[in-house]
């Protein structure tokens, strides 16, 4: 009895240090974005292969990522060795993640802005950027007909987008305007860096503001003619390939499929203007160390890897993200980096352009933050309830959560010195 | 002074496996609901309640649970009655009544949510039957009765052999005598299933309908297939507040409002179907 036993144990601790052996020589990548099963197996096959040194590439939503890291940093050891995510996700855990300025990437540029954003308002370099992307608008060939008279795509607006939507509608009998309202859905992006910007050129500031009524007013005209369904649209490139959707909106990660699979019948262009400008919401993606990580130098290799240009690449042609340093881009990209490529920068290069920043200095009240907003639209919307004592409402909540964060204002809105303050 | 420690010893590793994984994490959860930031507070108590999609779960959850056990009672009376009266393929009928038992109830959900879907098996059925020129949306947010329906279906197709089989186990012990001296006396089966089945299924139906109840205020990957964000309940609430919102105080909380409602509702069943022990066998 007592030989078995031992046996046993010898057994069990073999297989541990075994285990544990082999969980030494990978860093494991522990990653809020490329999350559908598809990315995640192409960085794991295309992008991250070429390092040396094996990358156990994991994704997790952006609850659980936090989650488990928040646990690892609490316990003070930990398996994480590095962090993907976006500007949002870092900012929560900022002064818990390793310093990169030292790491060597070579004779490679990064791009200064976002390297900039990467500081989380510190000294140290947070996070290094690792890929791009930001929301387009994306429509079927079929839909151009209905155009309005006198619209030009790349230089459209809101009125116009109604209009055509009603066309549509109209003529086809049923509503074809889409938007990710569902669940997973980026619907609170829309209004935050979109719809917001565009007609009160601020996110926090004015948002109970008379034109910020106009803006809510204006969707409610726009969600007449839209599917109704969207509540249930996590991705617009499903809908769009199955023709229930002519005309949608939508971050172009969660496009892409839609014109790879039938690169002749979409095109893609710049999210529409309001009367405040055009608002868009660029997307930073990043790589961090956690100081917990089991191996800082093998992650800071892989922080170096990430950014060298064919691994920029590779990982535009695995997620639609774009590079976030200086690059050429071959000819044998995918129909969906052709699409978008032309119409961002159509929309980044426009005249009345006004990029809006994702949240910042919110810490974990991101959520909350966004909840500000989707909560807006699920009760003037869907709940039909009156737009100016929901604002009312919403606003005091948003207020509370501006403050308890103490963030100061960020883009489009301007600067203040103690936490943004709600009009 | 074995056979004295023997039984203790045998309950020992379930009172450690409980002890572990239900009293420990309870009381963290229990301690992160009266406080924040290390201060005892009922504020997340107030947060949750003060939320404007409070009102609307609280109400889906209850509404959904009224509506849906007894139903399931019903059926599983009804199914239990059929099997313990089958002669032969006895088995066979336990076994299909309680093939949705063996199916996660996330993927019960999608089973639906493949029926009801604009794409799904029913409007592909109605459309070739001609009955619509285009598909209907069931699941959309203006037909929240619809979702409600998909919902209280699926969660009575899936859960309902739960109960049966808990009946069907509590019918098995019904002495024969009982029946057969009812039928002397002249009893039709309708009388014989009032008279005799229900009062001596009792202990029985107290445990199906409790542990119902309480699986029926955890809904939760069912309302989310089906019904997204369109049908707010008590469970997908916690959920959101742990993990879109990123506050575990009020998702504790709202954790503790599930419990004690589960708690309060199996004692008033214990209360309501409660067996005196002179009248057990």
């Amino acid at each position: 009895m007592m030989k078995a036993l031992k046996i046993l144990a010898g057994a069990a601790l073999a297989l541990s240090v075994a285990a544990g052996g082999a969980q030494a020589q990978q860093v494991l990548f522990w990653s809020t974005q490329a999350r559908p099963v598809e990315e995640t197996q192409k960085m794991r096959d295309e992008v991250l292969k070429g390092f040396e040194g094996a990358v156990d590439y994991q994704v997790a939503e952006d609850g659980p990522w936090l989650t488990r890291l928040q646990a690892e940093l609490q316990a003070g050891s930990g398996t994480i060795g590095l962090l993907g995510g976006l500007h949002g996700d870092f900012s929560t855990v900022g002064a818990s993640l390793v310093d990169l300025s030292a790491v060597n990437v070579g004779g490679v540029k990064v791009n200064e802005a976002y390297k900039k954003l990467g500081l989380l308002g510190t000294g140290e370099q947070k996070y290094m950027p690792w890929m791009q992307a930001t929301y387009l608008m994306a429509a079927n060939k079929q839909a151009l007909q209905y155009l309005p008279a006198g619209t030009d795509l790349n230089t459209i607006t809101y009125d116009q987008l109604i209009e055509w939507s009603k066309n549509i509608a109209e003529k086809t009998g049923s509503p074809k305007f889409g938007f990710p309202a569902g669940p997973k859905g980026l619907k609170h992006r829309f209004f935050e860096g979109f719809l917001y910007p565009s007609y009160t050129g601020s996110m926090v500031t004015k948002f109970r503001s008379a034109q910020a009524e106009t803006a809510w007013n204006k969707f409610k005209e726009l969600w007449q003619y839209t599917n109704p369904n969207s509540t249930n649209y996590a991705f617009m490139q499903e809908p769009l390939l199955s023709g229930e959707v002519w005309v949608a909106f939508d971050h172009v990660a969660r496009l892409a499929d839609a014109f790879n699979k039938k690169p002749d019948e979409f095109v893609a262009f710049p999210a529409p203007a309001g009367p405040a400008g055009r608002g868009f919401m660029p997307v930073v993606a990043g790589v961090a160390i956690p100081k917990t990580s089991p191996d800082p130098e093998k992650a800071k290799a892989l922080v170096a890897y990430m950014l060298k240009p064919e691994t920029q690449i590779a990982t535009l042609k695995a997620t639609n993200f774009f590079p976030v340093v200086d690059v050429k881009l071959p000819d044998d990209m995918p129909a969906s980096v052709k699409a978008f490529g032309p119409a961002i920068a159509t929309m980044t290069g426009a005249p009345d352009a006004l990029p809006a920043l994702l949240p910042m200095g919110l810490g974990d009240l991101g959520g909350k933050f966004n909840q500000v907003y989707t909560d807006s639209f699920e009760r003037i919307v869907l709940g039909g309830e009156d737009v100016h004592g929901v604002l009312e409402q919403q606003a005091a909540a948003l207020k509370a959560i501006i403050d308890q964060a103490k963030a100061p204002c960020w883009a489009p809105d301007k600067p203040s010195s103690g936490a943004c303050p709600v009009e | 002074m074995h056979g004295k420690a023997l039984p203790y010893l045998l309950l020992m590793p379930a009172t450690l496996f409980l002890c572990i994984f239900f009293l420990y994490p309870f009381a963290l959860v229990a301690f992160e609901a009266v406080t924040r930031d290390g201060a005892f507070t009922l504020d997340n108590f107030r947060t949750m309640a003060g939320s404007w999609k409070f009102p609307v779960t609280i109400r889906n959850t209850l509404l959904l649970a009224a509506i849906v056990v007894p139903i399931q009672l019903t059926m599983a009376l009804l199914m239990a009655s059929v099997v313990s009266r089958l002669e032969t393929g006895r088995s066979a009928a336990l076994y299909i009544f309680a093939i949705p038992l063996g199916i996660s109830d996330l993927a019960a959900g999608l089973i639906w949510l493949a029926i009801f879907d604009q794409s799904g098996f029913l409007n592909t059925l109605l459309s070739s039957l001609g009955v619509v020129d285009r598909p209907v949306m069931f699941l959309g947010y203006q037909s929240k009765l619809t979702i409600f329906i998909a919902v209280a279906l699926a969660e009575i197709w899936r859960a309902t052999a739960i109960m049966m089989v808990i009946l069907v186990a509590g019918m098995g012990l019904i002495p024969k005598e009982y029946y057969e001296a009812a039928e002397v006396f002249g009893a039709s089966p309708w009388q014989r299933f009032v008279r005799v089945t229900l009062p001596l299924l009792r202990p029985s139906l107290q445990t199906a309908i409790i542990l119902r109840v309480i699986l029926a205020f955890e809904v939760f990957a069912v309302v989310a297939a089906l019904g997204g964000t369109n049908l707010p309940v008590l469970m997908g609430e916690t959920y959101n507040w742990q993990f879109t919102l990123q506050d575990r105080n009020v998702a504790a909380a709202s954790a503790l409002l599930i419990l004690a409602i589960s708690i309060g509702f199996t004692l008033f069943f214990l209360r309501v179907l409660r067996v005196p022990k002179e009248a057990w066998i």
